[in-house]
């Protein structure tokens, strides 16, 4: 709606745009998949495990199979037998993944796990049926905590061998002691994050559509249609070209709707059986208990400075929490926590040791910023270090941070940072909070007896991957009889814009008005290959593949005007949905007229008719580098030991913005729920593996009125990738969760309380200050 | 249970079943009047997700059976926009503001609002995040969704 288009072909990207999603979502006219209706549709329900470890000595189904409505129960031995293969094309066949049965085979290993399928007329019989259905347990020890499930008797996976799933280390802690042994001050702590989830509003859910010629149909909840369909091939061992996955609306992933689990190859495996369509819609229990779990992990972190307050080492022991059914193997990105611990900064020495372990709790999942423990952990170490060296925290980040004349930068193990610009964030974000007049009403405030604080946090991380399955992005372009223009690709529309930005991009590829694009996503049988949203991919992968078909379809429309017009090729130009002769605009043809002449063949050798064309991009750099500052304010109640956000300021650099409301939209909704994971969110268990939060009562989520306004700064630094543009899905969630509790501890500094166990809610809050040196005044 | 017959004004049109009395008013909408608009985020009462209006006032229709609303007019998603097709005042707001992101939260949130608004049409801030606190949204951080409220309750006294 805003948007200045005086001249003739100004450009979409970049604009404020309304978006086109909007109107069929504000109106009630979305199709997520439960709104997915099949004439004879069944429906799915799970019966899941009640105990953390369990041997299954019996399953009896007969009660609920005479309960009329009932049409199939499954267990392990009716769908576990038809796995052919199973393994994501993003990780390929080769990872060493954990092995994962569809339904729990001889033994239970969580809360949760699925055990039964019933398959019946309606979800509510369906749910009766699960009620009947009698399983005989005979518990087993199981391994709750994972800061001792390495040297745990007992065994998760007995076939493993060991409750250590894989363990990978860098420069190793003894390399680098002399490096700790020399300097000035050396600052060490255990910091520990909570679980928590990446709880979408839509939980998961799948429809399987078998028909007797053998060919699948599938409505999912999914981020990757695409993988989504290869998965099921696999599983059940047919062509991809029998199955089709049709993805309209999903309720937001973040993660936690990129894999294929297995509740859902169930669903997969069971249709083929039932001659007739199945639904699954995972309800909110479910979700907590069985969609799995992310974050849940500690990291041993030291960092060495001189004198003068300069990072001379750094150093992280991670160790993360994966649950009984970790998808993917989770140790690559465990790599990744330690690979990027050093940040932003110059750091000329750095080592680190990542493990991973199994526990008998729900499987570790992936989540917005899956690594940002690295930012966690080195963000509150360096306010830690800065109150022991009596440096202001801001200025002991200036001291260190990169600045752009030092780009290209590869840090200590490895990673070589570029397009990013951490001091300009930086100053930026300071810049707009005023720094010196915060640190003046904070000291104020305190000698009225109130606690205000500040928390910094910078941070830079790799968007768009560009390897493997990563790689590759598709898309179709053509111009309609009616000359409007239609843009196919994956999409993975989850809550990302992804056919606004589509739409935005074509139309200024094609030179058409934005009004005259439409894009059609999610439907594997119209779109070319595409991984879909993860990874912050999105914006660069479809503006590359946007751009590589448009550049096809763009010359055969200029040939038939050139044509048309009676001038060469080199002199039509394409705007506003028509062609115009460069030397006499007046002179001008429209696409629709364009898209006639074409459909009436009458052209010159060269010159084709059909206007339509495909093109598939591949990534050409490995990945594409964000960076952005987060600074929070806010006021701790020292009796209650709630927090209050007063302020919260994000400056972020993701190079040029396709649409700036997408863009402020994307870093909001990932700082909130950064912020949610510092103050409110837990997916707790207790001692025995029963999960606490298995509802939104217990399992809290920021609301409107605990979240702060986020104010927002713009550095564009380009990314060598298409448009410059650069990824900004997953940065939010990434920033926040350090600013905030940076923001905490600076208000609690008067108590000298230290700050290394999060959710900080308000109970714990009052439990530091009873334990501080000075106390509670 | 026998199964009981149930006369509800959904939209502004009649619609009568036989239901078991356990069937949820969110479920009788979706399932029994195709109105997929209603969606159901928790089923227990927190999120707002399925709020539609109970003669006129705002209700969690996952919390009710549709044989407790019998006689009663119900207004969904589906309905608030005005008759002659476009988006209600509070509708265009939020697609003004980018108040949504993937939708799933946005038919309570545009219920509750419009219910709101009605009887709040000069909330100060404070008032609009309080009303707000019963709706989840986990993508968009909220902002956008205070600010479309804002946006609307100006529209709707002829600031704007
Ligand atoms: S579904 Fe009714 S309040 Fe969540
Ligand atoms: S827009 Fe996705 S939950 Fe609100």
């Amino acid at each position: 709606m805003t948007r200045d288009r005086d001249a003739k072909g100004a450009r979409y990207a970049g604009a404020r745009v309304s978006r086109v999603e909007d109107v069929r979502l504000l109106t009630g006219g979305g199709t997520f998949v439960d709104d997915v209706a099949l004439p004879g549709l069944l429906h799915a329900c799970f019966v899941r495990s009640p105990v953390a470890r369990a041997a299954i000595r019996g399953v009896d189904v007969s009660a609920a199979l005479g309960l009329p409505g009932v049409r199939f129960v499954f267990t392990a031995a009716d769908l576990n037998p038809g796995v052919r293969e199973q393994w994501h094309t993003s990780v390929g066949p080769k990872s060493p993944e954990t092995p994962r049965p569809p339904l729990a085979e001889g033994e239970v290993r969580f809360v949760g796990d699925p055990v039964a399928l019933v398959i019946a007329e309606s979800r509510y019989v369906a749910e009766d049926a699960c009620e009947l259905i009698e399983v005989d347990y005979e518990a087993l020890p199981a391994v709750i905590d994972y800061t001792t499930a390495e040297h745990s008797p007992a065994l998760v996976h007995e076939s493993h061998g060991s409750n250590l799933i894989g363990e990978v280390a860098g420069l190793t802690a003894a390399a680098l002691g002399g490096d700790f042994a020399a300097a000035a001050h050396v600052a060490g702590e255990t910091i520990y994050q909570q679980a928590y989830a990446p709880v979408p509003m839509e939980a998961r859910g799948i429809v399987v559509d078998y028909s007797p010629a053998g060919d699948l149909t599938i409505y999912a909840a999914t981020q990757a249609p695409h993988e989504v369909r290869l998965f099921c091939a696999r599983l059940l061992g047919i062509d991809e070209e029998r199955v089709r996955v049709v993805v309209r609306d999903t309720g937001g992933g973040f993660g936690q709707k990129v894999m294929v689990q297995r509740d859902e190859m169930c669903l997969m495996l069971a249709a083929p059986k039932v001659g007739a369509p199945i639904k699954w819609i995972e309800d909110r229990r479910e979700n907590l208990l069985a969609a799995g779990k992310s974050r849940h992990e500690h990291g041993a972190v030291k960092m060495a400075f001189d004198a003068q307050g300069r990072i001379q080492a750094a150093y992280i022991d991670f160790v993360a929490d994966c649950g009984a059914y970790p998808t993917p193997w989770p140790v690559f990105p465990a790599v990744a926590v330690g690979a990027l611990f050093p940040g932003p900064y110059r750091v000329p020495r750095a080592g680190f040791r990542v493990r991973t372990v199994y526990t008998n709790t729900v499987g570790r999942m992936p989540y917005r910023g899956p690594w940002q423990f690295e930012s966690l952990a080195r963000e509150v170490l360096l306010d830690i270090a800065a109150r022991q060296m009596e440096i202001d925290p801001v200025e002991l980040r200036r001291r260190n941070l990169l600045r752009r004349d030092e780009l290209p930068y590869a840090n200590a193990n490895g990673m070589t940072y570029d397009n990013v610009s951490p001091s300009e964030t930086f100053e930026q974000a300071l810049r707009m909070l005023d720094y010196e007049a915060f640190r003046a009403e904070q000291a104020a405030a305190r000698r009225a007896g109130r606690f205000l604080g500040v928390g910094v946090s910078n941070y830079v991380e790799p968007s768009t991957p560009g390897h493997g399955y990563y790689k590759r992005e598709a898309a179709r372009m053509r111009i309609e009889p009616s000359g409007r223009v239609s843009v196919f690709v994956t999409g993975g529309s989850s809550g990302n814009s992804i056919e606004t930005t589509v739409v935005q991009l074509a139309a200024d590829a094609i030179g058409a008005r934005i009004e005259d694009v439409d894009t059609i996503q999610g439907d594997t049988a119209l779109a070319g290959f595409g991984a879909g949203a993860a990874g912050s991919r999105s914006a660069s992968m479809t503006a590359g593949a946007v751009g590589e078909a448009a550049g096809l379809l763009r010359a055969r429309v200029v040939a038939v005007a050139a044509h048309h017009l009676g001038v060469a090729s080199d002199d039509v130009e394409l705007a506003d949905s028509r062609a115009f002769a460069r030397a006499v605009p007046s002179r001008s043809v429209s696409l629709r007229d364009i898209a006639a002449i074409a459909a009436a063949g009458e052209l010159p050798d060269g010159v084709e008719s059909e206007l339509e064309a495909s093109a598939e991009y591949k990534a050409k750099t490995h990945s594409i580098w964000v960076n952005a500052t987060h600074v929070c304010t806010c006021e701790v109640d020292i009796v209650t030991g709630s927090v209050r956000l007063l302020r919260y300021i994000v400056s972020e650099d993701c190079g040029p913005m396709i649409n700036p409301n997408v863009v402020e939209g994307q870093i909001a909704g990932g700082t909130v729920q950064g912020i949610g994971g510092v103050l409110f969110e837990h997916l707790a268990y207790d001692d025995a593996g029963n999960p606490l939060a298995t509802t939104f009562m217990d399992y809290l989520l920021p609301t409107a009125a605990e979240v702060p306004p986020i104010e927002f700064g713009h550095i564009e630094t380009p990314s060598p990738g298409p448009g410059g543009y650069k990824g900004v899905g997953e940065g939010g969630a990434i920033g926040a969760p350090p600013a905030v509790v940076n923001a905490v501890a600076d208000a609690l500094s008067p108590f000298g309380v230290k700050i290394t166990r999060l959710p900080l809610t308000p109970a714990a809050i009052v439990a530091l200050l009873e334990g501080s040196e000075t106390g509670r005044r | 249970m026998t199964d009981v017959a149930v006369r509800l004004t959904v939209n502004g049109e009649i619609r009568t079943a036989t239901v078991e009395p356990r069937l949820t008013l969110a479920d009788f909408l979706r399932e029994y009047c195709r109105l997929t608009g209603t969606h159901l985020g928790c089923e227990h009462g927190v999120c707002g997700a399925c709020t539609v209006l109970v003669d006129g006032a705002a209700v969690r229709s996952c919390l009710v059976f549709a044989v407790q609303v019998d006689g009663s007019e119900i207004t969904t998603i589906e309905g608030i926009a005005p008759p002659g097709g476009g988006l209600s005042a509070v509708q265009a707001a939020f697609r003004d503001c980018h108040a949504l992101q993937c939708g799933f939260c946005t038919p309570g949130f545009v219920v509750s609002v419009t219910a709101f608004l009605r009887d709040h049409p000069d909330p100060s801030d404070e008032e609009i995040r309080a009303a707000l606190s019963g709706n989840l949204c986990r993508c968009t951080g909220y902002q956008s969704i205070v600010e479309a409220v804002r946006r609307a309750a100006a529209v709707a006294r002829g600031e704007e």
